[in-house]
């Protein structure tokens, strides 16, 4: 079927209409997102098969031909990672069920997760750089709704912070797209590659132009001069959406780097890798830093989202083969590991109602099955062998080696140590010890939060086993990164 | 024509970043509505200041002004229209709720220990 490719974006798009007429009915709202998020699982499925048997998917929509129309493109790059970003979709409108409240539940909220599920799985699958601006912005609007959904005051506070970051940000990818507009002429991804890569060298204003999109996907993805505004913003809404954003906000970023950097600005490789080499490194010291100094676990899993940016970023700026495995492997594992974590210290919160891990312990006395997927989880983020970390993090510090960049690569070595720390941290202090007072509370149903959470660590352990299958995935959409003419040709084809 | 252009595109960026640096919340509103302008009349200048018929359908075969960025502009003014409604109500009802709308009285200190 041709139109296989704007499946997973139409699925979410017209059951987030559909939801908007049940308001009030919460039951009907609850079915209704589950099925359609299992549905789009199955088709991102389909379509990652489809990209894997016959090559990169294009889809022309309205049949005009390419650089003319906006054209959907599907190579396995974003094929993967709409894959992933359904699976986590589903798990956290399943642990929505029991953990939203129906106040939130009856405003919109599971419209506006599928509204949001729309913005990301567009900005994966777009072929136009304008095109990508608007599903920006889809993803943007629903994820200030649901930052500020319920109107608690450090809601209200943080959106106003957050909303703010984000408007001069888009202003400034407009400014880009104008610059870009003027030098090629062409909003159509492919095209623009072909034209740039048609020239002699890199004229200056390019170079600034990449620099300009760095800091535009850089803000949105949080490397280092630009995260200041995710540590707060990220702290205020609840558990559920916390877990949307940590997943799936910044990873829009990264990918949108991922794909300028290797489609358009891969001449220069000279200044602006080296800059982008540079700030990845230093993003990660600040993820570290930040990691082991908060005692509150919110913050603890925040600041791990940077580091886990800043590893992926430093795997692009290598640019080998090598490197770039590496990051999409690490890309997509620390997607699902980061869901599963920000779930699993929601169920902690709801168990001891607070997030400062001084104030409780001993709760592998109670909650056993919390306990051991918690540690599971942290010893996947850290990249121990049989788990899903360790394949990326050893690629992309195979690859830094292997090109001679020392520095980074033995900093990120040593970041996992302290990221290890960071998380077993909480396992230690949070788990072990004597148990406390609130360690017996009825009311929690906490098996039904638990399902997500061991849905996708299973999918995790199973990513990290498995990781000769999925490496075959995962070295084809290595192939359109190394190769921008394979992108071109399949796009400008006729 | 474009280099006068440029000079009133940064002069509204100027003004807007000058305003985003102010304690007030509506003068950050009234920021990003600068900022958008001059993001707006970026594109139209990028897009070409050459002379020519209003992108109708024309009979006569005249030349065209670029249609493309007038599509880009319109869209975008589309967006940033519904961001600044939204940014507008959040900040009436943040004035509602917390009781200030000077910035540096917002400051969070959750989960900072």
């Amino acid at each position: 079927m041709i139109n296989l490719i704007v499946l997973p974006i139409l699925i979410p798009l017209l059951t987030a209409v559909l939801l908007i007429f049940f308001a009030s009915k919460v039951k009907t709202q609850r079915w209704i997102s589950a099925i359609s998020a299992l549905l789009n699982i199955g088709v991102a499925f389909s379509v990652v098969r489809k990209v894997f048997v016959d090559g990169i998917q294009i889809l022309n929509v309205g049949s005009w031909v390419a650089p003319f129309g906006i054209t959907l493109v599907s190579d396995m790059l974003s094929a993967l990672l709409v894959l992933t970003t359904t699976i986590i979709g589903f798990a956290v409108i399943l642990y929505s069920f029991s953990s939203i409240g129906k106040e939130r539940e009856k405003y919109y909220y599971y419209a506006l997760v599928q509204f949001l599920l729309v913005g990301v799985i567009g900005a994966f699958t777009t072929g136009d750089i304008f095109n990508l601006f608007v599903f920006f912005e889809v993803m943007l609007m629903a994820s200030y709704v649901l930052l500020v959904i319920g109107g608690t005051k450090i809601q209200l506070r943080e959106s106003l912070k957050y909303l703010t970051v984000n408007v001069i940000s888009s202003a400034l990818f407009v400014i880009s797209v104008a610059y870009l507009y003027s030098v090629v002429g062409t909003l159509n991804m492919a095209q623009i590659s072909e034209r740039i890569g048609s020239l002699e060298e890199m004229p200056g204003i390019l170079t600034v132009i990449a620099v300009l999109f760095l800091i535009v996907f850089g803000m949105k993805g949080a490397i280092f001069p630009l995260y200041f505004w995710l540590p707060g913003s990220y702290f205020a809404p609840p558990i559920p959406v916390m877990a949307l954003f940590g997943a799936l906000l910044t990873k829009v970023g990264v990918y949108s780097i991922i794909r300028t950097f290797t489609l358009f600005f891969f001449q220069d490789k000279d200044y602006t890798y080296e800059l982008l080499m540079i700030l990845a490194i230093i993003t990660v010291v600040v993820g570290v830093i930040g990691s082991i100094a908060y005692w509150n676990i919110k913050k603890i899993i925040i600041y791990n989202i940077i580091t886990a940016i800043g590893v992926i970023l430093y795997g692009v700026s290598v640019a080998t083969t090598t490197s770039f495995t590496g990051s999409i492997l690490y890309l997509i594992h620390d997607m699902l590991i980061k869901a599963a974590l920000f779930l699993l210290i929601g169920v902690m919160i709801k168990i001891t109602g607070t997030s400062n891990l001084r104030q409780f312990s001993g709760l592998i006395k109670h909650y056993p099955g919390l306990a051991w997927t918690f540690f599971i989880a942290a010893i996947s983020l850290a990249g121990i062998p049989p788990f899903s970390g360790f394949v990326g993090k050893l690629l992309v510090i195979q690859g830094g080696f292997t090109a001679e960049e020392y520095i980074g690569a033995t900093i990120i070595l040593l970041s996992s140590l302290l990221v290890l720390y960071s998380v077993m941290k909480i396992f230690i202090h949070g788990f072990w010890g004597v148990p406390k007072e609130y360690a017996k509370k009825e009311s929690i149903s906490y098996r039904a939060l638990l399902f997500p959470i061991v849905l996708i660590i299973t999918i995790s352990v199973l990513y990290g086993i498995g990781s000769d299958y999925v490496y075959s995935y995962v070295s084809q959409a290595v192939q359109t990164l190394v190769n921008p003419e394979l992108y071109i040709e399949a796009v400008l084809k006729e | 024509m474009e280099i006068l252009m440029a000079i009133i595109i940064g002069i509204l960026f100027a003004s807007a970043t000058y305003l985003f640096l102010s304690k007030s919340i509506l003068r950050i509103i009234v920021a990003s509505g600068l900022l958008s302008h001059g993001a707006h009349l970026l594109i139209l200048t990028m897009g070409g200041l050459k002379q020519g018929a209003v992108p109708l359908v024309n009979k006569e075969g005249i030349p065209v002004t670029d249609p493309l960025p007038q599509a880009l502009i319109l869209t975008a003014i589309v967006i940033s229209f519904g961001v600044t409604a939204l940014f507008l109500v959040l900040a009436y009802r943040a004035y509602q709720e917390l009781g200030t709308d000077n910035m540096d009285q917002l400051r969070g200190t959750e989960g900072n220990d």
